[in-house]
């Protein structure tokens, strides 16, 4: 055997592992240059379009309807007609089967609709393919489950359809909105019209596609598309005998005051402020995930994010350390890259308003940290921020900032936490860090949230009912509680 | 960072003045934690630079009651150069084996950067006597041992003895001289990550140079989960005193992307600073060909058939 090289030379390892981009491909999402409304199962063309664009870098994708009274009123005639036409009186196992296919067909288009939903959205291509469209399949499987079974949720109450849904959704989970809308209507006999938001509207219309291979009747989903006066108009229609929102509260309120006195059903999922809570047991580093997985979600536009956190002040430095680390490893960048953890903000405006309040924060003294990241030059983008030495009445702790903005606080005792998070005019959702399952409960029982994650936080799943307290909004999606609102009942 | 107020009872120990607090560990969000970073899709240049870094990471492992020199020898020439086809790869970390094989793979890797590194301490089990754990690690380093891979009395530890499981780690390391300390955790037997957790730690505190997560002949052994905890606790000693301690990643790992896998964890927990032979081992067997035959297909553009790997 021949003498082995045994002076091999050390092959260098650079200082810094760099990932090399994985972009997920985008040739598999068709758009048509211009898409006109979806009405009674046909196209209809619109008068006037604006541009919907994708966020990562401006680029225009298409021109879409700006939808008018009019053709908001022909959308709810055609709905009308589908209700009276078969589809309020057709038995729950039929309704279920539209409802399978849909799920299915969601399932089978998930990549295309991943794709489309990161484009125009500008949220990871990660998070729209292992989040936004399983959950969204789920959601169709779930409520098809219930299509039959409304005799049993709701014994002796003889549940009915109320009719034509108006449903006005938000440009931070587009599709799976429009699922958490869809999906209890039509399960429980409504036909539907809805709004997708003026700037993500490109899934809702592609959407439009699946119904046609489900060989969904004509009229029974409905899509108009537009900025906030086509919705209003929606609001307004004297023919929707249920209005469906989630979005700014401001919005809310309107909505609200527009159909008192009505006699429409009003569902409202508004904003939030929600306090994450972590005790000084609690498991530090899965808490810190927790927390960057409660308010770096989706860059922030949640309206069930942890945007307050409060620690106990026993182990605010480890944790606001560990946090601050966290951060330093989290990948903003293209929304399609398969690697990226933190996307685009959604539009300008919202940009601006980001950063308006953390303008605020940092003018009333709260200490700002910023990993260093380098931002795309276009587009719209903000790096990861963490708020400290914050206090209760500065802007960033009580107004909702809908970015990937996070404000902490400290407290003392399990009552401080209670007060503290308590504290705020909205009641969406609630964290608690603990390893002591009584103080859980503990908590719970105290918390004036519509949800409360221990442990976790911004799980969700289509069996669990989800909706607010106080300026949150009122009525549940989601469980058979989702099904309630889309119901009457004679008693 | 502050100091731990409450240790588990039964680990009233000569630890060092300033250690993290030992703390607990969820598991549902934890293993959640290595699925998510299990999901990074590492291509090409950086595809190349991982599996690179993990041929120099590897100890080259053959732990076999039918081991013979001949074998420990075959082994130590494939870690000096694992693909004779190109000759511009680097070695292994180290070749790993039992202590009667130490002299034979020391003769073929000698004035070489290939350690060589030994089990001991009544491996796989640990199950003897402390003396005798102490003479099998001297007689080891004796015989030209490198890097002791000792195990941890599981025994002991489950049964709530940490001081003896402690003093053993701390015996072991006074035996073995300048010889590098690896310390197995044997996570498979250790049935939580909390007792995963305190194990790294009170290993630290003993003063390993290397924690290692199995011995390889129990299942499961070194998952993405175990190792992420294991790292976290490094990180939180790193963060406490300034001090580096060395993870082993063994058992289980075949295939060249779950090796990946586990750089990403060290990566994006511990940072660059650790990905090199002095702080990260894989401890693997049948792995190195599977990242040659990657290696091979990165340059050619196509797999080759297994008959173009040696079999050593």
């Amino acid at each position: 055997m021949a003498e082995l090289d045994k002076t091999r030379t050390e092959v260098g390892v650079p200082d810094d592992w760099t990932y090399a981009s994985a972009p997920e491909s985008r040739d598999i999402v068709h758009l048509a240059d211009r898409y006109g409304y979806y009405i009674g199962g046909e196209w209809l063309e619109p008068a006037e379009t604006y541009e919907t664009i994708a966020p990562r870098d401006e680029e225009p994708l298409a021109a879409v309807g700006q939808g008018t009274p009019d053709d908001v009123g022909r959308a709810v005639v055609a709905a009308r007609e589908a209700f009276a036409d078969g589809w309020s009186s057709l038995p729950g196992s039929e309704r279920a089967k539209y409802l399978f296919r849909i799920a299915r067909l969601l399932q089978e288009r998930s990549r295309e609709f991943a794709v489309l939903e990161s484009l125009n959205g500008g949220k990871p291509i990660k998070e729209s393919r292992d989040v936004d469209l399983p959950l969204a399949a789920a959601h169709f499987f779930y409520y098809a489950g219930w299509a039959d079974k409304l005799e049993y949720a709701f014994p002796n109450r003889r549940p009915r359809p109320v009719g034509v849904a108006g449903q006005i959704i938000p440009w931070n989970f587009p599709l799976l909105m429009l699922a958490w809308k869809i999906a209890p209507a039509l399960a429980c006999g409504n036909t539907v019209v809805l709004k997708p938001a003026e700037t993500t509207p490109l899934t809702a219309l592609l959407f439009c596609d699946v119904l046609r291979q489900a060989e969904l009747p004509p009229g029974v989903v409905n899509i108009v598309t537009g900025d906030g006066r086509t919705g209003a108009a929606i609001v307004e229609h004297e023919d929707v005998d249920k209005i469906a929102f989630t979005g700014s509260t401001e919005v809310g309120k309107a909505i609200q005051r527009h159909v008192a006195g009505t006699g429409k059903k009003l569902t409202l999922e508004l904003g939030g402020k929600a306090a994450n809570i972590v005790f000084d047991d609690a498991a530090l580093d899965q808490a810190v995930e927790g927390i960057v997985n409660g308010i770096y979600f989706n860059q922030g536009h949640v309206c069930c994010a942890g945007s307050r956190l409060f620690v106990q002040e026993s182990i605010y430095e480890p944790l606001v350390a560990k946090l601050e680390r966290r951060l330093t490893t989290l990948r903003v960048g293209d929304p399609l890259d398969k690697n990226t953890d933190v996307g685009a903000i959604n539009s300008a405006a919202q940009l601006e308003k980001i950063r308006e309040l953390v303008a605020s924060g940092v003018e009333e003294g709260a200490e700002i940290y910023q990993p260093p990241c380098v931002l795309p030059e276009k587009g719209y983008w903000f790096a990861p921020t963490v708020f400290t030495n914050v206090a209760q009445s500065y802007r960033i702790a009580q107004e909702e900032i809908f970015g990937p903005v996070l404000s902490v606080l400290t407290f003392r005792t399990p009552e401080e936490a209670v007060e503290k998070a308590n504290n705020t005019p909205y009641g969406l959702s609630a964290g608690v860090w603990t390893e002591k399952g009584s103080r859980i409960l503990w908590m719970a029982q105290r918390l004036r949230a519509g949800v409360v994650w221990a442990n976790t936080f911004n799980r969700f799943d289509p069996g669990s009912p989800f909706g607010g307290y106080k300026e949150s909004g009122f009525g549940r999606e989601g469980g058979r509680h989702g099904l309630e609102p889309y119901l009457r009942f004679d008693e | 960072m502050a100091q731990a107020p409450a240790l588990p009872a039964g680990f009233e120990l000569p630890l060092e003045a300033r250690l993290p607090r030992i703390g607990a560990v969820d598991a549902v969000a934890l293993e959640e934690r290595a699925a998510s970073l299990a999901k990074r899709s590492i291509k090409r240049e950086a595809k190349v630079l991982a599996l690179l870094l993990a041929i120099r990471t590897t100890d080259l492992t053959t732990l076999e009651g039918s081991d013979t020199p001949g074998k420990a020898a075959a082994i130590a020439s494939k870690a000096l150069r694992p693909d004779p086809s190109d000759p511009s790869l680097p070695s292994c970390a180290a070749v790993c084996v039992y202590p009667n094989l130490v002299p034979a793979v020391r003769e073929r890797v000698a004035g070489t950067s290939v350690k060589v590194a030994a089990v001991a301490t009544g491996f796989p089990s640990g199950q003897y006597p402390t003396a005798v754990k102490v003479a099998d690690v001297r007689a080891t380093v004796e015989l030209g041992a490198d890097e002791i891979d000792m195990v941890i009395d599981r025994g002991a530890f489950l049964s709530g003895r940490y001081a003896k499981v402690y003093d053993e780690i701390v015996q072991v390391k006074e035996a073995c001289g300048d010889a590098h300390l690896k310390v197995i955790l044997e996570t498979g037997e250790l049935g939580t990550y909390d007792n995963v957790r305190r194990a790294t730690l009170l290993s630290i505190a003993a003063g390993a140079d290397f924690v290692k997560t199995s011995t390889g002949k129990i299942a499961p052994a070194a998952t993405l989960p175990v190792a992420l905890c294991m790292l976290e606790a490094i990180r939180d000693v790193y963060e406490e005193t300034g001090r580096r301690v060395g993870f082993k990643a063994a058992g289980g790992i075949r295939q060249a992307k779950q090796a990946i896998q586990h750089l990403v964890l060290v990566h994006e927990t511990l940072g660059s600073e650790w990905l090199t032979p002095q702080l990260y081992r894989l401890g693997a067997s049948s792995l190195l060909n599977d990242i040659l035959m990657q290696l091979r297909k990165e340059r050619t553009g196509a797999y080759q058939s297994g008959d173009y790997f040696t079999l050593d």
